[in-house]
């Protein structure tokens, strides 16, 4: 039943969206939408290019998920395989506390702590920029990629630690070359699921990504992904007009872009599962 | 028991040699609980030691004294001598990494790595550093024929190793076991989750290894012991209760408690 209700809702979100964004390809061309460089929605005339807002969101999600990865998976490792269990503990909560922050206050963070520090360490026009989002948007995601590698790593079997350790190997080399690598689903599910917060986060991209709508051409020019683009503008585009039309576009292109994710994160776990 | 009271149950008969372990005093405890209780026990190289005895005796616990595997758990602790060829195992400076690479272990329930089989066997030479490939092929093939496995398994080498049946996945470990070359093989009740024909396979096994190593079997099943070991023990409630040669303690047990327990009235 309450399967049932949330199907339907999303069939009607989806549905939804699709209404609301198809008028835009009356306009432009898919082509020309997804492929235009130039994104000038309040212009005369009007340019509806979302490339420069997806190359923002892959940037901004692609080094977020550099930095949050290694952290998450090697703090995971720590509290589950390495850390005493008093130490470990602590840890576990600490790092789960991460989540709870807003994601607004973390914005809030970047803006007003890291951004000017970035400025004045690397000498750079603005600190809001896409490494300062990525770093964010990391911090974001540790804690969730952290949880759920642990989860994995726990279900590990001992038998596999014992044969293991039986057969000589150090505490080391059993972490890395077989309770890591039996955990491997688990871990590429974490990776996913961190990477998705990452690409749908749109308050933390909004405050600190710079907001430029172009392709970046180093980690510290501003971008603006996709979500921070719809946030920023709904607000302003006229009910029904081409714009709001292109904006719910955009939002479609989103959800394609999350459900291709979730659908690789469940692929991945099947396939390893067995 | 000493070389008096041994002379006197008489497996003084044929004398085996230098024993390879000699356990004297062995006191084992988790946090207060004491497990083990005075514990003193010579095994043979080149013999099958079955330790049976009634679930919760300590014949595992016992067993796994004798790699360090009880390491793994917080608050074990070991006291007394486990001497390995005159060396005290639980000794604090001893490296327990060299120790567990002369002593194989087989476990209860077939362990396999999420590996290949091919990678499954290489696995121990790859952490001692073995780069070769000709000598792990040459040495994975060794061990797959000494464990018995070899026919069956010489054509799908890389497939997985849980791809293949309970019994074929125990002798796999055993393979594993033996591809690190130990002195011991320890096993742990190593056909207890299999049915009888590949059981069957493993007691035959058993019997092939002994001319090499030195076996200490840990057993539920009375006539398992009485197949394949040489010398049996028996433990119960974390005492050594009575060892004997086996095929004195199953005709003419000495103790009232192993008579009980191998007629099957108790256990």
């Amino acid at each position: 039943m309450t399967a049932f209700v949330s199907v339907t809702i999303l069939g009607l979100i989806m549905i939804f969206l699709i209404k609301e964004g198809l008028p835009i390809f009356s306009h432009v061309s898919v082509k020309e939408f997804i492929f235009g460089k130039f994104w000038y929605p309040t212009d005369d005339p009007p340019a509806y290019g979302i490339f420069p807002l997806i190359v923002g969101t892959f940037s901004v999600t692609l080094l977020s998920t550099v930095i949050s990865v290694p952290l998450g998976v090697m703090s995971a490792i720590y509290i589950a395989e390495i850390a005493r269990e008093r130490l470990a503990a602590i840890a576990k909560p600490m790092v789960e506390l991460l989540a709870s922050i807003p994601s607004v206050v973390v914005g809030f963070f970047g803006m007003v702590v890291v951004s000017p520090f970035l400025q004045d360490t690397f000498d750079i026009p603005s600190g809001l920029n896409l490494f300062n989002a990525a770093l964010m948007l990391a911090f974001m995601a540790v804690p969730t990629i952290c949880s759920v590698t642990e989860d994995a790593l726990r279900s590990v079997p001992k038998s596999l630690r014992e044969g293991s350790l039986a057969l000589g190997a150090t505490h080391l080399e059993t972490i890395a070359r077989i309770t890591v690598p039996a955990a491997v689903s688990g871990i590429s599910t974490a990776v996913i699921l961190g990477m998705s917060r990452a690409v749908g986060e749109t308050m933390v991209v909004l405050m600190v990504a710079g907001g430029a709508a172009m392709s970046p051409s180093s980690i510290f020019d501003p971008v603006r992904p996709m979500p921070a683009s719809i946030a920023a503008e709904m607000g302003e585009a006229p009910f029904g007009a081409e714009h709001y039309n292109a904006l719910f576009a955009t939002g479609v292109v989103l959800f394609l872009f999350t459900l291709v994710f979730n659908v690789c994160a469940a692929r991945i776990a099947r396939r390893y599962k067995r | 028991m000493n070389r008096i009271e041994r002379s006197l149950t008489g497996i003084e008969e044929n004398d085996p040699g230098n024993p390879k372990f000699l356990i004297r005093n062995l006191q084992f405890y988790y946090e207060e609980v004491q497990a083990l209780f005075d514990i003193n026990l010579d095994i043979f190289p080149q013999k099958v030691t079955a330790l049976i005895g009634p679930s919760g005796c300590g014949k595992s616990t016992f067993l796994r004294c004798l790699n360090r595997m009880n390491d793994l758990i917080s608050g074990a602790r070991a006291q007394g001598e486990v001497l390995l060829d005159g060396e005290n195992i639980l000794s604090r400076q001893l490296d327990v990494v060299s120790l567990r690479r002369r002593i194989g272990m087989v476990f209860q329930k077939p362990n396999p790595f999420p590996k290949s089989i091919f990678e499954n066997v290489a696995y121990g030479l790859r952490i001692t550093g073995v780069k070769d490939k000709a000598y792990m092929a040459a040495h994975v093939e060794k061990s797959l024929k000494l464990a018995a496995l070899w026919d069956e398994v010489k054509d799908r080498l890389h497939a997985p190793a849980t791809s293949l049946s309970g019994g074929q996945q125990q002798r796999l470990c055993i393979a594993r076991a033996l591809a690190v070359e130990p002195e011991v093989l320890l096993m742990d009740e190593p056909a207890s989750a299999l049915d009888p024909i590949a059981t069957l396979k493993i007691e035959e096994l058993i019997h092939e290894l002994k001319q090499k190593y030195t076996i200490v079997i840990v057993t539920h099943n009375m006539q398992q012991a009485a197949r394949v070991s040489d010398t049996t023990a028996f433990f119960c409630m974390g005492k050594l209760i009575e060892v004997n040669s086996t095929d004195i303690m199953f005709t003419r047990p000495k103790d009232k408690q192993t008579e009980d327990y191998i007629t099957g009235r108790f256990g």
